[in-house]
């Protein structure tokens, strides 16, 4: 009868490992699990630092769920529950569903300190996770924390990384926790900061201008010259960023002044009017995308490919309507013209204000046109990068017009000799109603472009009228290149000036400078020269 | 002070001039003696009124040397104002008098006197200055019309009028670009007069496309062509040569 | 005789505008103080106001006709000198406060106390003596116009590109003013006056001495150009308008010519800003938009360019029906009746309303004359 003891034992010992087992399997996770439930802030700290070593995937949820607010605890059954988006709970160990809910379960309760520790220890947790770009945000917001807890993680991470720029990404954040770290040697702190300044941004500048005052020497005077590195660099890239509006804005000032230049190059003529012709362009976007929102809102994208072509007709069309109706009746008196044109801009403006009311009004940017892209330390916008390209596409349009057609030709006649032009038979009125319909139309496709970078309302056109003036004024008469050059040039020289001296002193700068320059070149930068001109 | 060792009242040397790739004056040289009186023939775009432009100072020459008074004033380097000031006056090829001034005040302004701000702001009328105006007003045969408002005359007129401002600059030299353009033939001969009487203490260079008027004034002539100067002589020697009949004169 | 003989400073139209203007000054006096406010011949004090507005924009018009209607110098920005003589008198008006503004600072005004200056900028000293006042009026916009001047038709910038740089030179002054660190009260601008030379700027007689001295200063304006345009240096600037290249080739010195009458123009400007503030009670940045030189440019288009007489006209006529038009229920079609303006004086009435009629007059004087053309000298003798 010692084979019943035996097997009675056994089944003792079998159970008793079973119940072992169970407890054994109710390991490290559950355990840490278990710190959850007693509702005291150390405990729950030591919880979360347990359960971000235990490496168990479903440690990620937990954290999550207590940061959100959503973890809850059962402190009779010492049970931790995860509630979702409908209220349902779920136990945090078991996976299982619980319903009802138990009469005493509350929330796992958060101070600041834990909130920290929550971020770091979710922060090393996503250190691991599958997608790089989640690891990539990991490792920055490392960066950012500084929390030495994170160390052991990163460097875990750090062996099993093989994505290059997520590896640079967790260096920078391994050296950040070092360099703060006091107890680190300076050895180790000053290669940090090596790091740190090959980073090179505004965060790495904070991090190394944030240091605490009593260093080592060594560290100290590192410390010191990578800021300067740093300040260096950032400078550099903000020169950078400055010329590329500098870019945008002598793109839009291209835009705006090309056809006061044709106007003014062919006929002598300055019309103060065009200004309104850029703003007609930019309600005529208006009144088309509101057409599309009411009708069709799927072709959205698109209305701007449709805009263009229907801007230039009808700020075309008001132009050559003003030549025929007034300047024509005013050749040879370019003052009078000025002033007639100007009366001719109140008229419009008051009209526009009247049909549409004198508040902005809202047009929107085409979703290729949203967004931005980051190119080193520049931040490009999908926008003005579009408004450049398409400058620079109507300027060469003009160009290949002016050289290559027949009305081109003629235009230049007029433009360089007017009277030998007529003489040899061209019809210098009409190329007159031709060259303001142009000059009008191009403002209004001008108009389009403005009206996503700037407010559309009545007084949009004033706001550029004065700039196109100084664009034709520097850039001189009868050349095409002179419009581009004067223009880019007011462009970069404007945005240049802004940091220094403000938007407002930028600009009386720049307009006493082409004050001045008119000095040494009374007819602008790629003047006509000759006996013809002198009119 | 003497910049140039010349006698000459005008000392062109080497004048180039070009405009945008177009060379208008080609290393043209060119003097007149003081008293002398010169007519220049050539055809269009010999660069005649290109010449008067440097001479005046409208025109900056590309390189070459303009003296003027026995080498004393170097043009190149002076002004219009200046050049007019120092006794070198030019009548234009189409008439520019002041068209809404009276030939009276015409004459007033082109009189020699203090030219300054101050002086016209106080200017008075003085006998001295009416009698110029008077002795001027009769040389050009204009008396009758001195109230008259200048865009009221008629071509000749205007002509004549202008050789009176021209007169009374009182200048040393006179640059002279086809007076008689639009006259008939009893006012060229009338103007050939004119001229010669001036000439008789003023130095004249006379630019002229017409033959006759050339002739009557029985001066040397020369022919500029493509910017420089081609022949030149009595109006006999310059007409008789080959170059000129071929580009200019014709056969 | 004397420099200026009088029989050539007016003219029968100079006469009859002088005698109008003295009239004017006894006459609005008199019925605005002297007669009962129910009578019908009574002038409010709010007419005195506005007249005293209208000879100020008078003297702008002047002096904007003496450069562009005998000089051909189309200045677009000329409503930067009468701001900046407006601007002179304004500061020496807040000075004139001292501790009856809101913040009571005997020296500092309101708007810097509020912008928690301090002291005194160094260009407000000398401000509260009514004399160094009356010299910035003058020099302030003379300097700004010599220098401008100076650049500009040296470098022979003419016409359509001069008009330009003037509107520049205008929008870069409102620019620099609209701010509040340059010191003259930003956006606000100078105003709650109290008392000019020790008088209550807001009582009735104030006003009316006001508007005499305003036709005072119209009247001396008015005779100095006439002095200037009837002399032989009016004779050049006539030339140099149509002919400049000619008159250059006579030997005159365009450039000086030009500067010296642009200068003084500069001048008379301010001083209508001048005399413009303590009016309307207020100076700021607005003064200086390109919108308000172009607007007075027409005021001497419609009465006639090359005038005198005219522009006073023009600035009468063209205020009143702004006036008119802005008091009114027909307010928002003002504009539309402004640029209809422009156009229509440019395309229809080139000569303007005053120059229009002596012309006509002189087409009937000329064909009541013989003909001078029969006595040409075409006959040979």
């Amino acid at each position: 009868m010692h084979g019943y003891r035996d097997r009675a034992l056994a089944l003792v010992v079998a159970i008793g490992l079973l119940f072992f087992g169970a407890a054994a399997n109710a390991g490290p996770y559950e355990d840490a699990l278990a710190g959850l439930t007693t509702d005291s802030f150390s405990d729950t700290a030591n919880a979360i630092n347990a359960l971000t070593a235990t490496g168990d995937p479903r440690t990620g949820p937990v954290l999550d769920a207590l940061k959100n607010q959503r973890l809850l605890f059962s402190a009779g059954t010492k049970r931790v529950f995860i509630k979702d988006k409908s209220d349902a709970l779920t136990d945090a160990a078991t996976g299982q569903p619980v319903a009802p809910p138990p009469a005493d379960a509350g929330n796992v309760r958060l101070n600041n300190r834990l909130r920290g520790m929550l971020d770091a220890a979710l922060g090393s947790l996503t250190l691991v996770a599958k997608e790089p770009g989640r690891r990539f945000d990991a490792a920055q917001a490392v960066f950012k924390s500084r929390d030495a807890g994170a160390l052991t993680n990163i460097n875990k991470a750090l062996e099993k990384e093989t994505d290059a720029r997520v590896r640079k990404a967790l260096t920078e954040a391994r050296a950040a926790i070092i360099l703060t770290s006091a107890e680190a040697s300076p050895d180790d702190r000053i290669a940090a900061i090596a790091v740190i300044r090959d980073r090179g941004d505004q965060d790495a500048l904070g991090l190394i201008d944030g240091l605490p005052a009593d260093l080592p020497q060594a560290v100290r005077q590192a410390a010191v010259s990578a800021s300067t590195k740093i300040q260096g660099n950032l400078a550099f890239w903000s020169a950078l960023q400055n010329a590329w509006y500098g870019l945008s804005l002598g793109s839009v000032l291209l835009l705006a002044a090309i056809g006061l230049a044709i106007t003014f190059g062919v006929m002598g003529v300055i019309n103060m009017a065009h200004g309104e012709m850029v703003m007609l362009g930019a309600y005529t976007t208006f009144v088309v995308q509101e057409y599309i929102r009411s009708y069709n809102p799927a072709l959205f994208d698109y209305s701007l490919v449709i805009a263009v072509p229907l801007a230039f007709a009808v700020a075309g069309a008001v132009g050559v309507a003003i030549e025929r109706g007034i300047i024509r009746f005013l050749y040879g008196r370019p003052l009078e013209t000025l002033l007639a044109t100007w009366g001719l801009s109140l008229i419009l403006q008051q009209l526009v204000r009247t049909v549409f009311g004198p508040t902005n009004k809202e047009v929107g940017n085409p979703s290729w046109m949203s967004g931005a892209f980051e190119l080193g330390g520049l931040t490009i916008t999908y926008n003005r990068l579009w408004i450049i390209c398409f400058a620079l596409a109507v300027f060469v349009a003009l160009l290949a017009m002016l050289r290559l057609t027949r009305l081109g030709l003629e235009m230049r006649a007029v433009t360089q000799n007017r009277s030998m032009a007529a003489a040899m038979g061209i019809r210098t009125a009409r190329i007159d109603a031709l060259t303001f319909g142009l000059g009008s139309g191009i403002a209004g496709i001008a108009g389009v472009a403005l009206s996503q970078i700037d407010n559309v309302s009545p007084n949009l056109g004033q706001g550029y009228i004065i700039d196109s003036f100084m664009v034709v004024v520097f850039g001189g008469v009868g050349n095409l290149w002179g419009t581009l050059v004067g223009a880019f040039t007011l462009g970069i020289a404007n945005k240049f000036l802004e940091p220094y001296a403000g938007a407002v002193l930028g600009k009386i700068a720049i307009l006493v400078l082409i004050i001045l320059f008119i000095q040494k070149r009374p007819r602008g930068m790629f003047a006509l020269k000759g006996r013809a001109v002198e009119a | 002070m003497q910049l140039k060792t010349t006698s000459a009242m005008l000392y062109l040397d080497g004048i180039s001039v070009s405009f945008d790739g177009f060379k208008a004056l080609n290393e043209l040289s060119f003097v007149i003696e003081p008293g002398e009186m010169r007519a220049i023939i050539g055809p269009n775009g010999a660069g005649k009124t290109t010449m008067m432009d440097v001479i005046t100072g409208k025109t900056r020459p590309d390189n070459g040397e303009v003296y003027f008074g026995q080498g004393t004033y170097d043009l190149s380097k002076l002004d219009e104002t200046e050049i007019a000031e120092l006794g070198i006056g030019r009548k234009f090829q189409k008439p520019t008098v002041f068209d809404m001034h009276t030939v009276e005040d015409n004459l007033l302004l082109a009189l020699k006197n203090d030219r300054s701000v101050r002086a016209a702001l106080f200017w008075e009328d003085s006998s001295a200055q009416q009698t110029r105006i008077n002795q001027i007003l009769d040389v050009i045969r204009l008396g009758s019309a001195r109230a008259r408002v200048a865009g009221s005359l008629s071509h000749g007129q205007k002509q004549w009028l202008e050789i009176g401002m021209l007169l009374a600059q009182e200048p040393r030299l006179l640059l002279v670009d086809e007076p008689v353009a639009g006259m008939t033939d009893a006012e060229t001969m009338q103007t050939a007069e004119l001229l010669k009487e001036i000439n008789r203490d003023k130095t004249v260079i006379v630019v002229e496309h017409d033959m006759a008027f050339v002739r009557e004034l029985g001066v040397k002539v020369t022919c500029l062509h493509e910017g420089s100067v081609l022949a030149e002589g009595s109006i006999d020697q310059v007409s008789a040569d080959e170059r000129v009949v071929e580009v200019y004169l014709g056969r | 005789m004397g420099a200026f003989p009088l029989t050539r400073l007016l003219d029968r139209s100079s006469a009859v505008f002088m005698i109008l203007l003295a009239a004017f000054a006894v006459v609005i006096p008199t019925l605005n103080l002297l007669a009962p406010a129910s009578s019908g011949l009574h002038v409010s004090t709010y007419l005195v106001a506005l007249f005293g507005k209208y000879i100020c924009y008078a003297m702008l018009a002047l002096s904007i006709d003496l450069i562009w209607g005998y000089a051909g110098i189309l200045s677009l920005g000329h409503g930067a000198f009468f701001a900046l003589g407006g601007y002179a008198m304004g500061m020496y008006l807040m000075r004139q406060i001292g501790t009856r503004g809101v913040y009571a600072n005997p020296i500092l005004p309101d708007f810097m106390v509020f912008l928690n200056w301090q002291e005194l900028p160094v260009y407000w000293y000398g401000f509260n003596h009514f004399a160094y006042a009356a010299l910035m009026i003058f020099l302030a916009p003379g300097l700004l116009a010599f220098v401008f001047g100076w650049f500009a038709f040296r470098s022979r910038v003419t016409g359509v590109y001069l008009s330009i740089i003037t509107q520049a030179m205008t929008y870069a002054l409102m620019l620099g003013f609209f701010r509040n660190n340059f010191g003259f009260g930003g956006n606000n601008g100078l105003t709650d006056f109290k008392d000019i030379l020790g008088f209550n700027v807001q009582a009735e007689t104030t006003r009316n001495a006001l508007l005499v001295v305003s036709c005072v200063a119209l009247a001396i304006c008015f005779l100095i150009c006439r002095a200037v345009v009837t002399s032989k240096f009016g004779k050049v600037l006539v030339a140099i308008r149509d002919a400049e290249t000619r008159t250059r080739f006579l030997g005159y010195r365009v450039e000086a010519y030009k500067l010296f009458v642009f200068t003084l123009s500069a001048c008379m400007a301010g001083v209508a800003g001048a005399l413009y503030v303590p009016q309307v009670g207020i100076i700021n940045p607005s003064e200086f938009a390109p919108g308000n030189s172009i607007e007075a440019v027409i005021w001497v288009a419609v009465g006639g360019r090359g005038t005198l007489t005219g522009a006073v006209l023009g600035a009468f006529v063209v205020n009143y029906a702004k006036t008119f038009f802005t008091t009114g229920w027909l307010a928002p079609y003002w504009l539309f009746v402004l640029g209809g303006l422009f156009i229509a004086v440019t395309l229809l009435l080139p000569r303007g309303i005053v120059g229009t009629y002596e012309w006509w007059r002189a087409r009937r004087a000329e064909r009541q004359v013989v003909p001078i053309a029969a006595q040409a000298p075409h006959a040979a003798e």
